[in-house]
């Protein structure tokens, strides 16, 4: 714990750099997933192909795009640009799936009634779409920023890597001591943003605290993941 | 895209694949590194997944298990115990298999808990011993999630594999860390298309199997009965209905 103390800039330094990193692809996950996954709801051409070209790219193991990716987009090595696109890449083909089905399991019963109560098509998605499937939302979130958080540590190769950092120092130096305080702060952000969520989650779905499909959901989660094998690569 | 070219005209020059240490003998170590850690991770985690689906017990060890899995950096577990226990390959191994027995148990297991109860029921009230129960009904209607569980578990060692190559010598990682060290960043490129292809063609070959593995006669979406009266509401038919609808 001593070699804690005496690197606490460090270590407090990389976990801010590791949460910005994460942070970043996880909102642009989200909000890329709304309007997307929306549209895969309405149209099954469109469901299909953007659910294989993100099904495509999330099997692509991390290093191999993080190191591709300074080569499609023009961008440097060390620039942050190719850590942010390529986990919000995996964030989205995560996202996705999660949002296009959560926005399908809103019953054509209750939009055609907010329809014949007078809502326009936009604000009907807003009042009544969006917040109905905002408890099937919340929680592929939480799956992607745990997975996001995690996720990152690897472009501690390419030099990006936020706490990975103190993974391969750790190593270099033979110091396993460095390497745990590595995990335990990583995991700890992880617990932190989804604390963050749980709580949004508290204040925004007030009523899916009650909900039996929130509950389930780690289980559902789980089957749904090998049923539409949205395996991503771990590492 | 220069970059790109060189690479694929790097791995086209068949020079390349037949030299030591060359293209073929990564991929031979990359497939046995993958093959070996699911195959020992398989032994541990289809019995104990398909005694927790048939049973019910120990559901909440599964998704506990599962959930932590994600949020372990991977990396710093494969460095972690390197470091601990040595550089060599049963460590390595370890670590790999590790890794592939949270989304195998969880395929398996889910693949059990996804079946509808009433024909697990109806197995029961023929007659049918719970061994064939299991080997007759559930593993058959299963078997197309816990395939989906063995490509969740394969994908994740190829990349961890990849990434493991930073301490092991061997496995087509080796081209990328090999290039990042060097600075030779077309090195580095061969080795991310080559992965990277590995990923996908493996990924494809088990998409296949799991499509012809998937009963015939059995619909993914149940058709709902007429008279729902007389069903009576089971864990299943609640799980089946929101995992259709949720992902």
């Amino acid at each position: 714990m001593t070699w804690l103390w005496n690197n606490l800039g460090l270590v407090l330094g990389l976990t801010a750099d590791h949460a910005r990193l994460s942070a970043i692809p996880i909102l642009v996950g989200f909000a890329a997933s709304l309007p997307l996954g929306w549209f895969a709801s309405r149209f099954p051409a469109a469901r299909a192909i953007l659910l294989s070209v993100f099904g495509i790219l999330f099997t692509i193991p991390s290093l191999a795009l993080f190191v591709s990716l300074p080569a499609v987009l023009g961008t440097r090595i060390l620039d942050d640009a190719n850590v942010i696109v390529a986990l919000s890449i995996y964030a989205i083909a995560m996202m996705l799936r999660g949002a296009t089905d959560a926005f399908s399991s809103v019953s054509n019963d209750v939009l055609q009634s907010a329809t014949a109560v007078g809502y326009a098509s936009a604000s009907r998605f807003w009042t009544v779409q969006l917040p109905l499937a905002g408890p099937v939302l919340l929680a592929t979130l939480r799956v992607v920023s745990v997975s996001t958080v995690s996720l990152l540590s690897v472009a501690a190769l390419i030099g990006k890597g936020g706490l990975g950092y103190l993974f391969t120092n750790g190593y270099q130096r033979d110091f396993p001591e460095e390497i745990i305080i590595g995990i335990v702060f990583t995991l700890l952000i992880a617990l932190v943003f989804d604390l963050i969520l749980v709580t949004i989650g508290r204040i925004l779905l007030p009523w899916s605290r009650r909900d039996p499909r929130a509950a389930r959901s780690g289980l559902n989660s789980l089957i749904g993941s090998f049923r539409h094998s949205s395996a991503g690569p771990g590492a | 895209m220069n970059f790109f070219a060189a690479a694929f005209a790097y791995i086209f020059d068949g020079t390349h694949w037949t030299e030591v240490n060359g293209i073929g003998q990564r991929l031979v170590e990359h497939l046995l590194f993958t093959g070996v850690s699911v195959g020992i991770a398989a032994v541990i985690a289809v019995p104990l997944g398909l005694a927790i689906g048939h049973t019910g017990r120990g559901r909440a060890f599964v998704i506990a298990l599962t959930s932590a899995a994600r949020a372990l950096p991977t990396f710093g577990f494969l460095l972690f115990i390197v470091l601990l226990a040595g550089l060599g390959l049963a460590p390595l191994v370890a670590v790999l298999v590790v890794l592939a027995i949270p989304p195998l148990l969880a395929g398996v297991y889910a693949g059990i808990e996804a079946v509808d109860r009433q024909p697990i029921d109806a197995a029961r009230a023929i007659g049918m011993s719970e061994w064939q129960i299991l080997g007759r009904v559930e593993v058959p209607l299963g078997v197309p999630l816990m395939v989906g569980g063995l490509r969740s578990a394969v994908l994740q060692v190829i990349a961890t594999a990849t990434i493991a190559a930073y301490v092991a010598q061997g496995g087509l990682g080796r081209y990328l860390i090999e290039g990042l060290a060097r600075r030779d960043f077309m090195l580095a490129i061969v080795g991310a298309i080559l992965v990277a292809a590995l990923a996908l063609a493996v990924d494809g070959i088990l998409a296949v199997v799991q499509k012809l593995v998937d009963p015939r006669g059995v619909s993914r979406r149940p058709a709902r009965p007429t008279n729902t009266r007389f069903r009576r509401p089971s864990r299943s038919s609640e799980a089946t209905r929101t995992l259709i609808t949720e992902g």
